[in-house]
């Protein structure tokens, strides 16, 4: 079985996982990081979305192998303590979910989102959002959320400057 | 899924022997045909060797008169190439169009390409620019290429290493979208050259998501551009319905009509 080693959330934790272990049961299951959910398991719904090497992907479609040496964020490594990264915040604020159940993917995709495009567009956010599905919400509050978010951090960073 | 070894070898050499040793495996880069496949146990390779780390099958760069694409590289790397944006506009849009963004991230042009799924972006490009595929042992005309419905010219254990789109003078890409999957229900590009690098003709229309034998090309709408490279050229071209797609996602009488108001569109966004 190969041995594999990389990032969590700032910490390194390696394991042995079998060649057919997809990344989402390594983290749920060897690392105990059930924040990010399984739903379709057929790479469309998004729950699932987490970063690799600064990128949002979704696990349940990458192997547990292929992460060797990465370095992994999910939604448990978003927050600093007690304090909630914006996009956090900004869903609570703007009532961004209701069952909760896809909002680790959803926060997650948006993230990298706003990483890499501070100001988006209200269509670039529902198009960044598309591998992201949402049954309650009717996804209004998200892009608000994620309008929210976006001013919040560009706030920040007037702040620092 | 059924269990497998995971091979990672760090050369396209080391890849090739560990293909030739093991003639029960796969290779894998972004996984996201072949994984889902496995999980619905419609394949049992012995072993995945990975190469979607491999530095020599990773990057893009302008060779001359082509836009030179490795293997591994993401839907999003091309998507967002300034290269690439800046030489073959429709290519960019092409592969920003893939899947989700989630999925351009892992997606890589050399795996679209081997898999030729008949409802695929990537095949569309390759045969409309005429691109070439290449591999460790050789090299094939897009038109050579792709040789049915999800079958290609590669030999077992050939391993493509890089695509090569020649830059045209312009190119326009249109697809209509089937809504659940994000593949092409009808997808045209469109590209014209003068100065005839292409292997036949100097305007060239590839047709994706329609065909029952994959991806394929328009004589008819190619010779009608050449006089008039306007969406009007190919307004009233028909493509028969005989060897279309005929099912639950659209008839091929549906998909005929599509064919023709993808290709309209695709002339009319055709850019420099």
């Amino acid at each position: 079985m190969p041995t594999i080693s990389l990032q969590v959330n700032g910490k390194t934790v390696s394991g042995e996982v079998q060649g057919n272990t997809l990344l989402t049961d390594f983290l749920r299951q060897n690392l105990g990081l059930t924040g990010t959910h399984v739903g379709c398991d057929t790479s469309q719904c998004g729950a699932c979305v987490i970063h690799v090497n600064g990128d949002s992907i979704k696990a349940c479609t990458m192997l547990a192998a292929q992460a060797d040496n990465a370095s992994v964020t999910t939604i448990e490594g978003l927050s600093q303590g007690d304090d909630l990264h914006p996009v956090q915040a900004a869903f609570r604020e703007a009532h961004g979910l209701q069952c909760g159940f896809c909002t680790p993917g959803m926060i997650m995709s948006a993230a990298d989102l706003l990483s890499k495009n501070p100001n988006p567009s209200e269509a670039e956010i529902r198009s960044w959002l598309s591998g992201n599905l949402c049954r309650c919400t009717g996804y209004h509050n998200i892009v608000k959320a994620v309008q929210i978010a976006a001013g919040q951090m560009s706030g920040q960073r007037i702040a620092a400057e | 899924m059924y269990n497998f070894d995971y091979v990672r070898p760090s050369s396209v050499s080391d890849a090739a022997q560990a293909l030739s040793n093991n003639t029960d495996a796969s290779l894998v880069a972004g996984g996201h045909t072949l994984i889902p496949t496995l999980k619905q146990r419609l394949a049992q390779p012995s072993a995945l060797i990975d190469i979607s780390q491999l530095a020599e099958l990773k990057g893009i760069r302008s060779d001359g008169g082509n836009i030179v694409i490795g293997a591994a590289t993401t839907h999003a790397e091309v998507a967002g190439s300034a290269d690439v944006k800046a030489a073959i506009p429709a290519l960019a849009e092409l592969a920003n169009g893939i899947g989700d963004r989630q999925v351009r991230h892992r997606g890589t042009i050399g795996g679209s390409v081997a898999n030729n799924d008949p409802s695929a972006d990537y095949p569309a490009a390759l045969l409309g620019l005429g691109a070439s595929v290449v591999t460790n042992r050789g090299r094939y005309d897009a038109d050579s290429f792709f040789t049915g419905l999800f079958s290609t010219a590669l030999h077992p254990g050939e391993i493509i290493t890089a695509v090569h789109f020649p830059i045209p003078d312009k190119a326009g890409y249109a697809k209509f979208e089937q809504r659940a999957s994000r593949y092409c229900l009808v997808s045209v590009f469109v590209a014209q050259k003068s100065g005839g690098i292409f292997s036949s003709g100097e305007t060239r229309v590839a047709v994706s998501g329609a065909g029952q034998n994959g991806v394929f090309r328009v004589a008819e709408m190619e010779q009608a551009l050449q006089g008039n490279f306007s969406p009007s050229g190919v307004s009233g071209i028909k493509v028969s319905s005989a060897n279309l797609m005929n099912d639950m996602h659209g008839a091929a009488d549906y998909r005929a009509a599509l064919i023709t108001a993808m290709a309209e569109r695709a002339v009319g966004a055709a850019s420099a």
